[in-house]
């Protein structure tokens, strides 16, 4: 908006009440930028701040031709600012405005709650009065009482001059009326003027609409006498003697004033502190009932700190809870017993059980008793570790690494040790007992399914973790990475480790650095082929099992062959069995050395008793393939 | 209700002015109703028959503010006084934090200041509040009135403020002691945030907890 050319100095009449905002407008019309900057004026409706604003622009205008003046209305400003933003064109905006001499900005009041007005003008405030540009603001009350402006603003305004313009007394009504007449070109008789400024109007509009009212008068009517003015412009009542209405409201503010002293003796700061932290809580969707019945105490209980700290730290574990239950299973958080500090324990427990799931990792399979496991030197380091596990898991061989070929009784020792496990640690303790390649399965079903929270929870659950067949790891990279930390979380928590793999670790193929050094870290414990002793044992008990009896001489020929496992054994027994079954006999030596000469070697068919020796031998399905053809040579068969 | 919200970091106070029918209670809150600043001020309730007799209850709330970072507001409330209101009177009483009993100065409303000021000790007895442990304070109203038609101050305390509660004298169409007894029951009120009266399950709390 420009500056409007009829609004200037020589017709802004001066009296007392605005002296000095106009000397002030002077010095910063003649030398803009250098000082009163920024110029802020105030004063209520009418009393001339547009007037004396325009003057300014108007004067350093004819001071300075080569200066770009601008006059704006705040409102206007705010349009502008919109329209930029709404068209992209904020760049535009900050130019137009960024090159400004002297920026007169109107009706400040109206920046109440505009906070993107507000951050922009101070922007645009720092960078003009940064290059000494000149800024005059005006306003109908001063900058502090402006409601809702950024504090920053507020200092930015008050920082240059602030003058306010009064109510002109009845001099300057006297002048600024006769100016109006020499302006409008009017005479009137003599004292009616002077009549007219009597009137106590509050502003300067109300004054030259009286005006205007008389010249309209004494036009129709003829020349007006210093009598008729009062009636003319229904003069307001005076005001009632000593209650203008800043004393008025005087009564109500000292009552305010006593109130906040009563107020300030009464409150508790300890009950401020706990408000605060129930706000605070409450606020963040936590139940505060421990804080609030702090609250009602009487007196402040001596560890009232503590309880407060406390609560957050409760509120803190509330909120670890709900994210490792969320991780898990989204469905879980964000229900009212996460947002209860006083159900912690509560909240815990229920997280405990949604990690551990609904199924426990599978546990050992009871037919391998530690008890049917006979012990030779060639599996005695293995069984006496093994024991040594039993007495004491977690600490005497953590982890225990069982290594030896396919059949030797790996599977057989690693389950005997988690039975025996579970029997001495009682109900509650669990004992995952599992082959790697079921892990693998788990773990990739539950990255398929996005729970591998859960699965980790699970695992991490157990006791003691036993891993059946480890070499299957070898290569893979995911399962590993699975591995490595669930061992972490076991070896830290003293929990015990077994693992069994058909070679020791530095055997097996593409297994990681990391986890061959930690399964070295405890205790490798080899298991051979079954030496003459075992061997021996083992025949003696299966046939005892069988029900075959057997002749020493039987014995010690059986115990003379080698073998390279146990598996071979059991074999053994079973085509002796079936032999005997053909042969419609007792099994002898002679039977014994026909069936298992090579030059006898021929296969026979599996007999209907191989199912049943085989159920009485092993009670696991997973081993046993029942409808093989020659089940008495290949009877056990490892399905993975 | 609690006067004290530590919680919200609020200060209600809700003062019920009591006293006869005609002894100016209204009245005291539409001088108060004046005086605030615009923005301080709710919109002032005022249930009242054609005659301009108080029918049901006057309500004024005040937002005093931020005072020491609580948002403190006052509730001011009016019964009606005439006898046949008992029951409204007793639910405007309810939950008060503090009573103003306005007396009329008339010499001939007498009896009606000694039945009325009865008659609020009566119903806060029957809310389970101890008159002793509720602020009151007393306003001898109409003072302004000719000589000869008002007894003095001092008749008045004798013959209704028997247990000598802080008393004003006033002229609440004016204003005169108007703001001096709001002061004078507030400070009472608020006194109680530090004694024990700002818990629940105390006298004064009782009404309505």
């Amino acid at each position: 908006m420009r500056v409007d050319k009829r609004t200037r100095f020589d017709n802004y009449v001066v009296g007392s009440a605005n002296r000095l905002a106009v000397a002030a407008a002077h010095a910063v019309s003649d030398a803009p930028g250098a000082v009163y900057n920024p110029l802020f004026i105030y004063s209520s409706s009418g009393l001339g701040k547009t007037h004396l604003t325009h003057a300014i622009g108007n004067q350093a205008m004819a001071r300075h031709p080569d200066m770009a003046i601008e006059y704006v209305p705040l409102e206007d400003f705010v349009e502008q600012l919109h329209a930029a933003i709404a068209t992209g064109e904020m760049d535009r905006f900050k130019q137009r405005y960024g090159r400004v001499d002297v920026l007169l900005i109107d009706d400040m009041q109206f920046l109440t709650g505009r906070r993107e007005t507000q951050s922009e003008l101070l922007r645009l405030l720092n960078s003009l009065q940064g290059s000494k540009r000149q800024i005059v603001m005006t306003s109908d009350r001063p900058p502090a009482e402006i409601a809702d402006v950024d504090e920053r603003l507020i200092q930015k305004l008050s920082g240059g001059l602030i003058v306010d313009i009064g109510v002109p007394d009845y001099e300057t009504r006297v002048a600024i009326l006769r100016a109006k007449c020499e302006e409008k070109n009017v005479t009137f008789e003599p004292g009616v003027i002077e009549e007219l400024a009597r009137v106590e109007f509050t502003n300067i509009r109300e004054l030259q609409g009286a005006l205007n009212r008389l010249v309209s008068a004494q036009v129709t009517d003829g020349t007006l006498t210093p009598a008729q003015v009062n009636a003319l412009v229904g003069a307001p009542e005076p005001a009632p003697p000593g209650s203008p209405t800043a004393a008025r409201q005087d009564e109500f503010f000292s009552f305010l004033t006593d109130i906040a002293s009563a107020v300030a003796a009464g409150i508790e700061p300890w009950k401020v502190r706990v408000g605060e932290a129930v706000a605070f809580w409450n606020g963040e969707g936590f139940r505060t009932r421990p804080l609030e019945r702090l609250m009602q105490e009487q007196k402040a209980p001596e560890n009232w700190e503590a309880l407060v700290r406390g609560f957050a730290q409760a509120v803190e574990q509330l909120k670890e809870l709900e994210q490792q239950v969320s991780a898990v299973d989204p469905t879980l958080g964000g229900t009212e017993l996460f947002r209860d500090p006083e159900r912690l324990s509560e909240a815990a427990a229920f997280v405990e059980r949604a990690l551990a799931g609904a199924v426990p990792p599978a546990g050992p399979q009871a037919a391998f008793a530690r008890a049917t496991f006979e012990e030779s030197p060639s599996n005695q380091m293995a069984v006496r570790a093994a024991d040594a596990v039993i007495t004491e898991p977690g600490h005497r061989y953590n982890p225990l690494f069982l290594a030896g070929p396919s059949g030797v009784g790996k599977t057989h020792l690693l389950n005997a040790i988690g039975n025996e496990l579970a029997r001495r640690g009682g109900a509650s303790y669990r004992v995952a007992c599992v082959g790697a390649q079921l892990f693998i399965d788990e773990l990739i079903a539950a990255l398929q399914d996005g729970t591998i929270e859960r699965f980790r929870a699970r695992y991490r659950a157990a006791d003691a973790l036993l891993l059946d067949d480890v070499q299957f790891v070898g290569g893979k990279e995911r399962t590993q990475d699975e591995l490595f930390h669930v061992f972490n979380h076991f070896h830290a928590a003293g929990k015990q480790l077994v693992f069994a793999s058909d070679v020791p670790p530095k055997q097996i193929e593409g297994l990681e650095e990391r986890l061959r050094s930690r399964f070295e870290g405890g205790l490798v414990a080899e298991l051979n082929a079954p030496d003459r002793t075992l061997r021996e044992k083992l025949f003696t008990r299966f046939l005892a099992v069988a029900n075959v009896p057997v002749t020493p001489e039987l014995l010690s020929y059986l115990a003379e062959r080698s073998a390279a496992s146990v598996r071979e054994l059991i074999g053994t027994v079973h085509r002796l069995m079936a032999a005997a079954e053909q042969a419609g006999a007792p099994l002898t030596l002679p039977i014994a050395k026909l069936t298992l000469e090579p030059a006898n070697g021929a296969a026979t068919s599996p007999p209907s008793s191989v199912r049943q020796a085989a159920d009485t031998f092993f009670l696991d399905d997973e081993k046993i393939i029942w409808e093989w053809p020659d089940a008495s040579g290949r009877l056990v068969e490892e399905l993975r | 209700m609690s006067l004290v919200n530590y919680a919200t970091r609020e200060i209600t106070c809700k003062i019920v002015y009591y006293g006869p029918g005609r002894s100016g209670k209204t009245t005291n809150l539409h001088y108060i109703y004046g005086q605030v600043p615009e923005d301080r001020k709710g919109k002032m309730v005022s249930l009242a028959t054609q005659t301009d007799r108080t029918l049901f209850f006057d309500f004024l709330p005040l937002d005093l503010g931020s005072i020491s970072g609580f948002t403190t507001k006052f509730q001011l409330y009016t019964v009606p006084g005439q006898v046949y209101y008992q029951a409204t009177r007793r639910l405007v009483l309810q939950g008060a934090d503090g009573v103003v009993f306005v007396a009329d100065s008339q010499a001939r409303q007498l009896e009606e200041n000694i039945e009325s000021f009865q008659d609020l000790h009566a119903n806060l007895a029957e809310q389970g509040v101890d008159p002793r442990t509720m602020p009151i304070v007393v306003q001898y109203n109409k003072q302004d009135l000719p000589k000869e038609l008002i007894l003095p101050v001092a008749e008045l305390s004798d013959a209704i403020n028997f247990r000598g509660s802080p008393e004003f004298s006033a002229d609440a169409l004016h204003g005169p002691g108007v703001f001096e007894t709001l002061r004078g029951i507030s400070e009472q009120v608020l006194r109680r945030l530090s004694a024990a009266g700002a818990s629940p399950g105390t006298a004064a709390g009782a009404g309505t907890k």
